[in-house]
Order: structure tokens, then sequence, then C-alpha cells
């Protein structure tokens, strides 16, 4: 019994070694003497796949409506005319998540802000602006802890941030009572500027525009008659699904809505339910990363209807993610598409492409900067500053109402092709 | 736990804001797409199943449930890919054509380095984290927090540690891109409904290697082994038989079975190789492994058949938000009626 048992464990480790060694050999043997197969395999990633990319396609209004960019018009500068003088230690602060999962997104804000300081600072000798970092790990409860630094940072002139609508909310009061300005790139909860405060603006359309614009563009303008609403069960997602789902009306199937989980990959039951309808289009209400599996199962269940998500989806990774299957994909967003002069010098300055919601972070920057530039030395300046501005950017016009909200809002349609 | 908590009062209460009714009896619908709803079902009921076994056969030895199980299956999505990615491939956007022949001995190899992966985790589990446990005697709570434990360790290991390592090659916050070896066809339509190769393969590569394992307890003096420790531990040692290399070898086997299941997924649901993938499939498996009757080998089998299949058809028929409480529900009821599952607790009792 004894000795058996050892025989059948070495026997066991000789079959493991070799299964190992097969497996070590594996790349060597297709290097050395598969030619052929390292020749195939090359093919099919050159030439059968077309690089896929999420590409600006129109600008949209509430009404769905298709709206011509504003490509006449002058984007600020922030180089200014070069004559710009200010105190020395002039800062902006810029708060948002700089690490943790969504590091990303306030990244993205932060490095277009640095790109329009840098730009800034090279050309006005007379006036050298800091941007101070926070970082807030897009927590609402570490946002709580990092504000009271920010207010009692007599240098701060302005705010970028905080970027995320929940630690917006949380940090609101407190730089409203420190009469500090609050400029987000990408706070979009509609609530934001019902709070009375007076320093708050956002440079961005938010989600109560995005939901019936998308809504009114899929059924006016794309002229879809029935359209799946699918949506995960995260606070941001049900909110955009009831807003799309009343945007399209009678066009909304209730035969084929659905609702996922946030972190599910497997979606067979809403794949059979939307290929038994008798849809022209799905619109999902999530992130990417459930957006991503989703389209690849639609299209391996043979449902070929066009796909239709927004902001949470608008992300490389969708793309990465669902390969092939993500083509012709149409997403919305309230950011703006960057510039080709724009991306080679952001790239150059950050080391990364720009994505979501840098355009904006540099365009607000811009505008901090533009009224330090004019001579604003404090807080309460830059505010007044803001609320009477004004002017083009690269993404679109900026000029705020009373509430904080931008006068003429559009969303984005973007395209994977 | 308190994730899945969550997302079920979530789910739950989430519903009627999207739609009108909180609980629509859709049967028409169960009818419309019954042929559909059964092979998908029973498609993602074979990885279920395949996850299940890795529960079952600890549970039979050890009476421990090993909630770690559901990383071993991670790490065997990650094992298979990247053995896919030693082999030359590269993530891309579609699907390589290489003709059958070769796609099967890529993908077996595949299989195979997913294996070696999620076999040697569930050892190397077992070395590490259980056996000095039982070496000083712990209760049995001890062992069930140190599994709960070590998911969270190999979770954030693959989260955090192995990017690190790979040079953010493997792991991270993403999902990996995906390699795609099979593109779907159909092949056929039962009732209407297509039945695609992915969908063969994965339903008959998860029945063979299940009959496999039951003929290896079944039949083989290693599987006499498992069943003498599983029925009596004492009196099996008293026997010769050792119990340290059972345990082992009961590990080894659910982890190989694991490993295959991460290939079998990743035909299926290519962009799921992602270090929180295994958890909620984890936590499924192990409820089929207890419908089935948690112990039995043939009962994780039909356990995890039903349970891919009555989601399926629950979420047509409740709405696509009921998905785990028909899950629950199902287990719940089948408890009532039969306390230890449909075929009951046997791995150590049956034909001895």
């Amino acid at each position: 019994m004894h000795r058996t048992a050892r025989r059948a464990s070495g026997g066991a480790a000789l079959l493991l070694a070799a299964t190992l060694v097969l497996t070590a050999c594996g790349p060597q043997s297709q290097g050395g003497g598969g030619d052929e197969t390292t020749g195939t395999s090359t093919e099919t990633d050159d030439g059968g796949s077309t690089e896929l990319s999420i590409v600006p396609s129109v600008q949209i209004d509430i009404e769905g409506a298709e709206v011509e960019a504003t490509e006449g018009g002058d984007p600020a500068d922030p180089a200014g005319d070069g004559s710009a003088e200010c105190a020395e230690g002039t800062a902006i602060a810029m708060a948002g998540a700089l690490t943790g999962p969504n590091a990303a997104l306030g990244l993205n804000i932060l490095y277009g802000a640095q790109l329009a300081v840098d730009e800034f600072n090279a050309a006005n000798p007379g006036c050298q602006v800091t941007i101070k970092e926070f970082d807030t790990e897009g927590d609402p409860q570490k946002a709580t802890q990092v504000a009271p630094q920010i207010v009692g940072d007599a240098s701060v002139l302005g705010l970028l941030g905080p970027a995320f609508s929940g630690e917006t909310a949380a940090t609101g009061d407190v730089f409203s009572q420190a009469g500090l300005l609050s400029l987000s790139a990408s706070a979009t909860n509609p609530d934001l500027t019902k709070n009375g405060w007076t320093n708050f603006f956002r440079g961005l359309a938010n989600d109560a525009v995005q939901g019936p614009s998308v809504a009114k563009y899929l059924v006016n303008t794309k002229s879809f008659g029935s359209v799946c609403v699918v949506s995960d069960n995260s606070d941001y997602g049900i909110g955009l699904a009831q807003q799309i789902t009343e945007g399209l009306g009678d066009a909304a199937n209730d035969e084929c809505a659905a609702e996922v989980k946030t972190g599910d990959k497997d979606f067979s039951a809403a794949v059979q339910i939307i290929s038994g309808a008798d849809a022209d289009a799905v619109f999902y209400a999530g992130y990417y990363a459930e957006a991503a599996p989703f389209v690849q199962q639609l299209r391996d269940g043979g449902v070929d209807i066009p796909f239709v998500s927004a902001d949470g989806t608008n992300d490389p990774q969708f793309v990465s993610q669902a390969g092939a299957s993500s083509e012709g994909a149409i997403l919305s967003c309230p950011c703006g598409p960057a510039p080709d002069d724009f991306a080679a010098a952001y790239e150059e300055s950050a080391g990364q492409a720009p994505g979501v919601y840098s355009v904006e972070g540099y365009d607000l920057a811009t505008i901090m900067l533009s009224g330090i530039a004019s001579g604003v030395a404090d807080r309460a300046g830059l505010i007044d500053y803001v609320a009477n501005y004004s002017g083009d950017g690269l993404a679109r016009t900026y000029e705020w109402d009373s509430a904080g909200e931008l006068a003429a809002a559009l969303i984005w349609i973007y395209e994977v092709q | 736990m308190p994730a899945l908590a969550e997302a079920l009062v979530h789910s739950a209460t989430a519903g009627p804001l999207v739609h009108q009714s909180l609980i629509d009896f859709n049967l028409a619908g169960l009818g419309r797409n019954f042929w559909g709803l059964t092979i998908e079902g029973l498609t993602y009921g074979a990885i279920y199943a395949l996850v299940a076994v890795g529960y079952t056969l600890v549970y039979g030895v050890l009476r421990l449930i090993n909630f770690a199980h559901s990383e071993v299956f991670m790490l065997g999505m990650f094992g298979q890919y990247a053995t896919l990615l030693l082999l030359g491939f590269y993530p891309s956007g579609n699907a390589y054509d290489k003709g059958i022949l070769l796609t099967v001995l890529y993908l077996g190899i595949a299989m195979l380095g997913g294996m070696i992966v999620a076999g040697g985790t569930a050892v190397g589990l077992e070395r590490v984290a259980y056996r000095p446990l039982r070496k000083r005697g712990a209760p049995s709570l001890v062992f069930l927090i140190t599994a709960i434990g070590m998911s969270f360790v190999l979770q954030e290991f693959v989260h955090f540690v192995l990017p690190k390592l790979t040079g953010g090659t493997l792991g991270g916050v993403n999902a990996q891109q995906p390699i795609r070896l099979v593109q779907p066809e159909v092949q056929f339509t039962i009732g209407g409904a297509p039945v695609t190769n992915v969908t063969l393969v994965i339903i008959l590569s998860a029945l063979v290697l299940a009959l496999a394992t039951d003929l290896f307890i079944n039949r083989t003096k290693f599987g006499r082994g498992i069943r003498a420790v599983a029925q009596d531990p004492v009196t099996a040692t008293l026997m010769g038989v050792s119990r340290e290399r059972v345990i082992m070898l009961t590990f080894l086997i659910g982890g190989i079975l694991a490993g295959a299941a991460a290939l079998l997924y990743t035909l299926r649901v290519p962009n799921g190789i992602i270090y929180s993938g295994g958890f909620i499939l984890g936590i499924k498996a192990f409820s089929a492994a207890v419908l089935g009757g948690i112990g039995n080998l043939r009962g994780a089998l039909l356990g995890g058949l039903l349970l891919g299949v009555m989601e399926n058809y629950g979420q047509v028929v409740f709405g696509t938000e009921w998905r785990d409480v028909v899950a629950f529900v199902l287990l719940i009821v089948v408890l009532m009626f039969r306390p230890t599952g449909i075929l009951g607790e046997s791995l150590g009792r049956a034909r001895a």
C-alpha cells in the first residue's frame, strides 16, 4: 500500500514535470521551428483587426437635434498676452481621485490643468502660478478630510474640482462657506447646483441633460422605434436608465427592459430576452466593465441591432475588452473631444493620450488663469470673474447661469469605429 | 458575503425605479425563449458544476467549505491566459482563426496551463493555510474564516501584486484584454434556438470531466482512499490510508477541475478575466453544490446544471434583476424538503 502510493505520487510528479516542460517549450518551438504559426498569428493581428477607437461624431442639444460644433470659435489660450502680473506664490488647487480605482479620471483632469498652467507660466514671466494637488481618492469621506486643508491654504485662489458628484456633495458647504471658487470638470449629478452655493460652477452638462438628449437623439435623429433599456444596479445606471426610459416615451420597449448587476459577466438571460424582442437598438446604462462582455454576448448571440451607451462606457477599456463586438457602438458623453493640437501637447506633457475630461480640466484651468491674469488677486474676485465669464474653450462655449450650470449644455455623441 | 447581501438588497430595491411593476410574471417570454434559455442555462450550469465539484470534494473529506475555491478558479483563468500569451498569442479585437486541429491543440495546452495554475494554487492553499491549522487542531470556525481571508488575499494579490510582478501584463484593476481562439458559430438549432460550437464544447467537456472524476473517485484506489477518509477519517488512518495525502489529492482534483472550468468560462466570456471575476461564480457554484447535496459528486453536477437553467428561467419570468433571488429561493425551497440536498451527502457513504 505504502509503496504503491509512493510510486503513484512519483508518477504524478513526473507527469506534472512533463506538462511543465511541454508548456515551457511551447513558445520556443513556435519561435524557432514553427514560423508558420507565428506568421499567421501576426497576420491575424495586423491584417484581421482594424484598430477600433472611440471617435467623436456629433454634438446634440436637449431635443436630440444635431448642433454644429463651434468650429470657428476662438478657444481661449492659457498663455494670454504674456503681460500678466501676480503675487509670488499664487496657486490654484485641484481636488479629485489621484489614486485608487477611479484615479484615471482625476489624473485626466489634473494633467489637462497642468498643461494649461505650464503654458501660462511659460508665457508670463511676471506671474508664476502653481497647481496644488489634493487627492480625495474619489471618496466623499476622504474628501471631507481634504477640504479644510484646501480652504486653509491662503495661497489657493480657486479650486478645480472636486471631481466626482459624491465628494462634491459632501464638501460643497465647506467651500461655499469659505467663499472658495469650486469649478468642477466632471461632477454631473443634477442636484449639485440646487444647494444655493454661489461658488460652484460645472464645466459640462449634467445628467439631467444627458438622458433626455440621448433619448431624443435616438428617437428623432436615429429613428429607432423600439429600444431595449438595460441598466446595471448602480445609482448612476438606475438614474440614467430612468431618464432614458422617460425620454424615449413610447419607443422604450417594456418587453425587453432588463436590469443586470455590477460585477456580473454573464448576461445570457438578458441576451435571450432581447433577441426574442423585435427591437431597433439596445441602450445600456452602466459602466464599461459590464458593457464589454454584454455587447460581446449580444453579438455572439446573433443580436446585431445598434448598441448605445453613455459616459460610463465611454472609455478605451470598453473597446479593448469588447474587441470587434464594440464596432459601431454609439456612446454619449457630456465631455468634449480633444482637438489634435491639444492631444499632441497633452501627450508630450502627461505621457499619455488625453482621456475623458482632460479637455474640461484644461479649459477650466485656463478660465481661472485668465482671471488671475486680469488682475484678480482674491477668492471672491475669482468667483465674480467666473460668474461673469463668457468665452470659447476647446470643448465648448463657457458661460454660466446664476445656479452654476452652463447656459448652453450640449452632449457629444461618439462612435466606435 | 456582505457584498452579496448588499447586492441582493440593492437589486430588490432598485427594481421598481425602472420597471412598472415589481415582479412581472412573463410566462409568455419563457415560452418564446424556452429552448434558448435552456441551452444557455446548461452551458453556464456546466461551468458551475465543474467549480462545484471542488467545493463538494473538499467538504466531503474535510467538512470544510473552502471559500477560497472561487479564487482558485480565478487564478485558473489567469493561468490559461498566461499560457496563451506564452504560446505567442496577443490580445486582439478579433478571434484567431487557426483551423480546428490547431485551435483544439492550443486550447488543450491552455487548459493544461489553467489546470496547473489552479491545481497548484489549491494545493498551495492547503499547505499554507489549512495544514498548519489542522496540525494545531483548530476548530472548524477558524478554517472557515481562514478560507474567507485567503479568498481576499488571492484576489488582492492579482489586483495589486501581480501587475507589479509582470510589468502590468497580468492583473490590475481592469479585465484582461481578451484572446479569442474560437468565434461562436451556429452548428444546429433545437426548437429554433441556435447551438454554437462554444456551447457544445463547454457542455461536452464538462460532462466528460465530471464523469472522469466520478470514475476516479468510485473506481480507483485513490478514489477509495478519498471515500474512506470522507466516511471515517480515524478508521481510514488506522487502515493505512494517509489522510494528509488524500487531502492534498482532493484539493488537487478540485483545483484541476476549476482550471478546466476557467478555460471553458473564458471561451464564453473572454473578457471576464479579472481579479474579482471568480467571486460571484464561486458563490453560485457553492450553492449548486449544496443544492445537489454537498459532499456528493453527482449532486454537484446535477446542482450546477439545475441552477444554471433555473436562473435563466427565473430571470425571464420574474425579471432579470431577480437573478440571485431566484437562485437562492430555489436553494431554500429544495433544502426545506430535502435538507441534505437533492441527492444527499453521500461521497463517503455511497458504495464504500
